[in-house]
């Protein structure tokens, strides 16, 4: 049995790998606040929302997923909540379906916090928990997936699925046009193609190459994981022997997109990716491969989600704008992350 | 697709261990006759002319194929490329099929295959799995296989847990572990020679698929030309008359669950490969390929019969489809209800030739005969 003990020193390491990344997260988002850059000026100059105010106990639900995406959002919201000495953050496991969260909030109420920020399952499923905690009198603070119902809510902030399609038509259009290509061969490599955030961006990514007057030449759906996007790749490659442009929804299964490129030795398009995880942002900057952007769908969605919370929670504005309050309603832009501008979204990259 | 029948082998019933005649395990083999076939050659026929259908069927498809891209089929080099590129993608899912192909035959069923795979991969991504190189990464993919296949066949042929049960609380648990121990992130491979395994050409062949060749090779041996494989239909067919044949019935079983998880082991090293990592949720739902492919392929889901060649047919076949899709740009709802539509076919089919219509035939052939 001497693989058996080697394998659970392995696993030590491992463990111990793990600690030490969470340590550079955590480290990362901590001098994020701290760094001498015009963010903290501004913090400093409009004074007092950074310092210590009255004690705002958050209580927080994600679903716990095998994706790199969500596993980003529960690190950001806990590293966030430890950089405020006046916030304590009660975290729930929301398990593994509506149903089991909706338990998991009802504990969670019980307990009294001051704010709720909830990352549901399934908005539509929830909307009744967001309705009876606010009837409770405790505001809830929607992360990324909509309640219908406004007063399910006092805060919503999530990402423009949308305007990740329109910002990735819109790079790959200009580009196209740079290089002067005519009647260019367009692929799409989407996520899970049943959920609705798959169907807003590839929506979003129609309608724009539409109004230039291109559409997509073949999309072949993928599962947001790298095996499943190298297979999406490689059956594109066949049906398509000439692409000049690719538009992969998700930087994880981008990585498995990457290697069907090698695979089949195909250089002659460039690829824009999706969500911006570090991996993609390094690649990008090292531009030694065809993913020469991406676009946004930032998990950093989560800090600020802690944040405002701690804001409503102390009953104070954003304090660059002339209202006292949080708003209700925020939508992170999508932004186009390229070899340009990768070393300033590095420490944005999950 | 001679070597598709195993009735050359007369003599090979020398090779069995107290196969006593009173308790002839041909009883299983449904509705024939004992006196007139014995047992381990009994489907021959049927297997061949079987997967002559399904060698028709992967016809069908490449005709489609051509009559729906004749500017892609025109192109000799694009054809060749895209025989390989099916091939390739049917290697992981095939060498999967492989071992769930005698689990089925045993009279097993393996719903965790996805999930070994996931796990096998993911442990052998970590960064200290990682520093011992391509070696110790591909080392410890087959044992981690291995080991949850042993621990498989430790609840099922031990434990007396019933297979689906068991197998589905280990899809679920090594899931979890996978997602456990990669901390739910995608784990990059950085070894050049794992990375390399899926973009290596031998002679203009990628060198995956020469492993899926080796590993159906090696499983079609196993299964046609030893005692392993006789015993293996004899515990599938009937696991009382094995019993008392002499077959240690419970070792027998434990030992295919390990080999379909040492099967899972090596298509963890195909696909990390190819993925150039792996994550908790790869290989999501291969179980159900690797099961649907080895039923289209004849493999009967009761146990004690089903062929390799078969089963890598169904494989491709379902590649072949994936493809088809692909290049006509169609969507994958649609694909997924033509495969659908092929599983109940085949079934259907089977039933239709082991029950009613084979037995009209014998009886026709037999009276013409004599």
């Amino acid at each position: 049995m001497t693989t058996q003990g080697r394998d659970l020193s392995r696993r030590r390491l491992l463990f111990g790998g793990a600690a030490l990344s969470a340590g550079v997260v955590l480290a990362g988002c901590t001098s994020n606040e701290k760094a001498p850059t015009a963010a903290q000026t501004k913090a400093a100059a409009t004074g007092g929302n950074s310092e210590p105010g009255k004690k705002v106990t958050i209580g927080f639900s994600a679903p716990a997923a095998d994706h790199g995406w969500i596993a980003a959002i529960t690190n950001n919201a806990k590293a966030q909540a430890g950089a405020y000495s006046d916030v304590e953050l009660k975290s729930v496991e929301a398990g593994a379906d509506a149903a089991a969260q909706r338990a998991a909030l009802s504990t969670l109420i019980s307990q009294k916090p001051d704010v709720i920020v909830l990352l549901p399952h399934d908005g539509k499923e929830l909307n009744a928990f967001g309705l009876e905690a606010m009837k409770a009198g405790i505001p809830v603070v929607n992360l990324d997936r909509a309640f219908p119902d406004a007063r399910a809510y006092r805060l919503q902030i999530k990402g423009d699925n949308y305007g990740m399609g329109v910002a990735a038509a819109t790079y790959i259009y200009e580009q196209l046009k740079a290089k002067g290509v005519s009647n260019p061969v367009i692929g799409e490599i989407p996520g899970i193609d049943s959920l609705e955030l798959t169907q807003e961006r590839s929506k979003g990514f129609a309608d724009t190459l539409a109004s230039y007057g291109l559409k997509v030449a073949n999309r072949r759906p993928a599962e947001f994981t790298a095996d499943s996007g190298q297979q999406a790749a490689t059956g594109l490659f066949q049906a398509l022997p000439k692409i000049d442009a690719l538009w992969n929804h998700d930087d994880d299964q981008g990585i498995g997109v990457l290697a069907a490129v090698n695979q089949a030795n195909r250089k002659e398009f460039f690829m824009v990716g999706g969500a911006g995880s570090k991996k993609a942002m390094e690649d990008i900057q090292a531009d030694n491969t065809v993913l020469k952007a991406t676009v946004t769908y930032s998990p950093s969605m989560a800090s600020s989600a802690i944040s405002l919370a701690r804001l409503i929670g102390q009953n104070k504005g954003m304090s660059d704008l002339v209202e006292l309050q949080v708003p209700k309603e925020i939508v992170l832009a999508s932004e186009t992350i390229t070899k340009e501008n990768a070393g300033d979204y590095l420490k944005l990259g999950f | 697709m001679t070597e598709t029948t195993p009735t050359a082998t007369p003599e090979r019933a020398a090779g069995l261990p107290a196969q006593s005649p009173p308790v002839d395990p041909a009883g299983t083999a449904k509705s024939e006759p004992p006196a007139r076939l014995s047992w381990w050659r009994g489907d021959g026929g049927e297997g061949a002319r079987r997967n002559l259908g399904l060698l028709a069927t992967l016809l069908v498809l490449v005709v489609i194929g051509i009559l729906t891209r004749p500017d892609l089929y025109g192109n000799a080099s694009w054809v060749w490329g895209n025989t390989l590129t099916i091939l390739k993608l049917a290697s992981v899912v095939g060498v999967v099929t492989v071992g769930m192909t005698f689990v089925i035959i045993g009279g097993g069923i393996d719903l965790s295959v996805g999930a070994i795979v996931a796990l096998a991969g993911v442990w052998s991504t970590t960064l200290a799995t990682q520093s011992y190189g391509a070696g110790g990464m591909i080392f410890s993919a087959l044992t981690v296989g291995l080991a949850v296949g042993l621990v498989n066949g430790l609840l099922i042929s031990y434990g007396r847990l019933v297979p689906f049960i068991a197998t589905l609380a280990m899809m679920v648990a090594a899931r979890g572990l996978a997602a456990e121990i990669s901390d739910k992130q995608t784990q990059v491979s950085n070894d050049t020679f794992i990375n390399g395994i899926a973009s290596t050409n031998v002679l203009g062949i990628p060198l995956l698929v020469y492993i899926l060749a080796a590993v159906v090779v090696a499983g079609w041996v196993l299964l046609n030309r030893t005692t392993f494989g006789r015993r293996t239909v004899a515990v599938g067919g009937n696991p009382e008359a094995a019993r008392l044949a002499g077959i240690n019935v419970r070792r027998h079983t434990l030992l295919l669950y390990a080999l379909s998880g040492l099967c899972c082991g090596i298509a963890a090293v195909m696909l990390t490969s190819q993925a150039t990592s792996a994550q908790a949720a790869m290989a999501n739902l291969y179980e159900l390929d690797a099961i649907a492919a080895a039923i289209i392929g004849g493999t009967l889901l009761s146990g004690g019969r089903g062929t390799i060649v078969g089963s890598l047919l169904g494989v491709i076949i379902f590649s072949t489809i994936t493809n088809l899709f692909a290049i006509n740009g169609l969507s994958t709802e649609a694909q997924n209800m033509v495969k659908g539509g092929i599983i109940v076919a085949a079934v259907l089919v089977q039933q239709v030739q082991f029950g009613s219509l084979t037995q009209f035939l014998r009886r026709n052939r037999a009276t013409s005969t004599t």
